[in-house]
């Protein structure tokens, strides 16, 4: 008999996979109040890994550590470091602008810029002195293609976007985070605000947008991060529990931590 | 892993009694289909057709069983959407009901024959012991596969289930012993070819009875383990078992 007894294991799955982002010891206080705790990951390439996690677990703290996000809480002080496509981001003397370029996000409420449908995405590109209208018409477009809106605002690309659909401001933002060509999306909660169809939209999004990007999501929704990732990183109280390929997690987790969160048992 | 004490602690009470009752249901179901099996075979022994109409009457019983919990699974399915253990453990039932109604089915078919065998003569030169004592010597044996089977999904023992799956190749042995016994009887006694099939068909029925018993034992090792150890030897599940033990 020639069938498989062993499936892979996450550490041999890893070894085929580009890794995008290294994770190597890395520790976050908020203060005195420490937030994580020795983190190591490699987030692959072009695939989705989701944190899922408890409120307050770090999964947003560590997402927020991608691109330096952190710096902007005066309290947050890490250690450890964070490769990105091979380069240490926490090092001194790195350009956070550049940085946040390459590694863009996402957050949980829409928030657009109160302008039209069109700055909100050329407004990137114009920050990095790009401002003929040939070229930022073209990104426009691209960028609102791939974001699976264009469809939609074609003909009303003038128009304010505060006046579109929360599910349509969620798509704009996505849109104007891949409008700068980063390598990697940090997705906090993109959805939790959406009624079922958007959200469902958003999904096919993330499912379309990762064979251009790494995507990386934190998300309360178990079912969401089941559907939409590759990989999955259970996170408690600071540590990183267990992760392992999405399939596995979901049908036969190793730990019982993340066995009793995925279940809904008494932690 | 997945232990019994584990089914009651989710944070919805709902949840637990639902799992709770389809799991207790399986159970029902199984102790219904023994006592077919067991009313069959005692039918066929005792060539009492009254019994055997009985169990007859009775399947209709056990396929309700299948359609109920069949439902209240899918409902679990599509209100829970269940994870990890939770998961495997409706696939699992969904399963384990498939096999046990048709056993089920098979144990009719037994009585069926226990109806035919008992109105053709009973002076007929196969009545004699030998025949009998085999047959009545499998059927212990897939009853007690079944019994085992049943017992180790109540207490998700993975190395019962073990056990009990390595029995399923003596039952297969000795199916394979009657069933030459049998031929060879055909070739000597033309005549009697009918009523031999007959009982060939209700040694046919036990086999399969212990390879029912053989898939719920799988089954039982993924729901523990969440290792799909169908279509391997038995060596292979055994050595998987003992690993994680």
């Amino acid at each position: 008999m020639t069938q498989v007894l062993e499936e892979k294991t996450i550490e041999q799955r890893l070894a085929e996979e580009k890794i995008s982002i290294e994770v190597d010891k890395l520790n976050l206080f908020y203060g005195d109040k420490q937030a994580l705790y020795d983190i190591d990951m490699k987030i692959p390439e072009k695939k989705v890994t989701a944190f899922i996690g408890p409120s307050g677990c770090g999964k947003s703290t560590l997402l927020r550590c991608f691109n330096r996000m952190n710096d902007l809480v005066d309290i947050a002080r890490t250690q450890g470091d964070i490769n990105i496509h091979g380069e240490n981001i926490n090092k001194p003397g790195i350009d956070v602008a550049e940085l946040r370029r390459n590694v863009g996000m996402v957050f949980q409420k829409p928030n657009p810029f109160p302008k039209s449908i069109y700055e909100n995405i050329a407004y990137g590109l114009r920050l990095q002195g790009i401002n003929k209208r040939r070229v930022l018409d073209e990104v426009v477009e691209w960028a609102l293609k791939g974001a699976a809106l264009w469809d939609e605002v074609k003909d009303r690309l003038h128009e304010n976007a505060l006046g579109m659909s929360g599910g349509q401001q969620q798509r704009l933002c996505i849109a104007r985070a891949i409008a700068v060509q980063p390598k990697v999306l940090l997705l906090d909660e993109p959805a939790s605000a959406l009624d079922p169809i958007s959200t469902l939209k958003i999904e096919e999004l993330i499912h379309e947008l990762k064979n251009d990007y790494t995507i990386v999501i934190v998300t309360h929704n178990m079912q969401q991060a089941a559907r939409v990732s590759d990989y999955t990183a259970f996170m408690y109280m600071g540590d990183m529990v267990e992760f392992d390929q999405t399939d596995t997690i979901f049908t036969n987790p190793s730990q019982k931590k993340t066995e009793d969160y995925i279940t809904g048992r008494y932690g | 892993m997945m232990d019994t004490e584990n089914l009651g602690q989710h944070i919805s009470k709902q949840f637990n009694q639902d799992l709770e009752n389809i799991r207790e249901e399986v159970l029902a179901m199984g102790g219904l289909v023994e006592e077919q099996l067991t009313k069959a075979l005692e039918a066929l022994n005792q060539h009492d057709v009254e019994l055997a109409e009985e169990v007859i009457a009775n399947d209709d019983k056990v396929n309700d069983f299948e359609i109920n919990i069949d439902e209240a699974c899918v409902k679990i399915l599509a209100k829970r959407q269940p994870a990890a253990s939770d998961l495997r453990l409706v696939s699992t039932v969904l399963k384990t009901i498939t096999d046990l109604e048709r056993v089920g089915d098979e144990a009719e078919k037994i009585a069926r024959m226990a109806v035919d065998i008992a109105e053709t003569k009973v002076s007929s030169p196969l009545n004699g012991k030998l025949h009998y004592g085999a047959l009545q010597h499998l059927g212990s044996l897939v009853k007690t596969m079944l019994h085992e089977a049943l017992d180790s999904f109540a207490r998700m023992d993975t190395e019962s289930a073990v056990k009990v799956a390595k029995k399923d190749k003596k039952a297969d042995e000795e199916y394979d012993a009657i069933s030459r016994q049998l031929m060879t009887y055909m070739m000597e006694e033309p005549r009697s070819i009918s009523q031999v099939l007959d009982f060939l068909w209700a040694a046919r029925a036990l086999e399969r009875i212990g390879d029912h018993a053989h898939n719920i034992c799988e089954y039982i090792v993924y729901l523990v383990q969440g290792q799909d150890v169908r279509h391997l030897t038995w060596d292979e599940i055994h050595r998987l078992v003992k690993k994680r033990n």
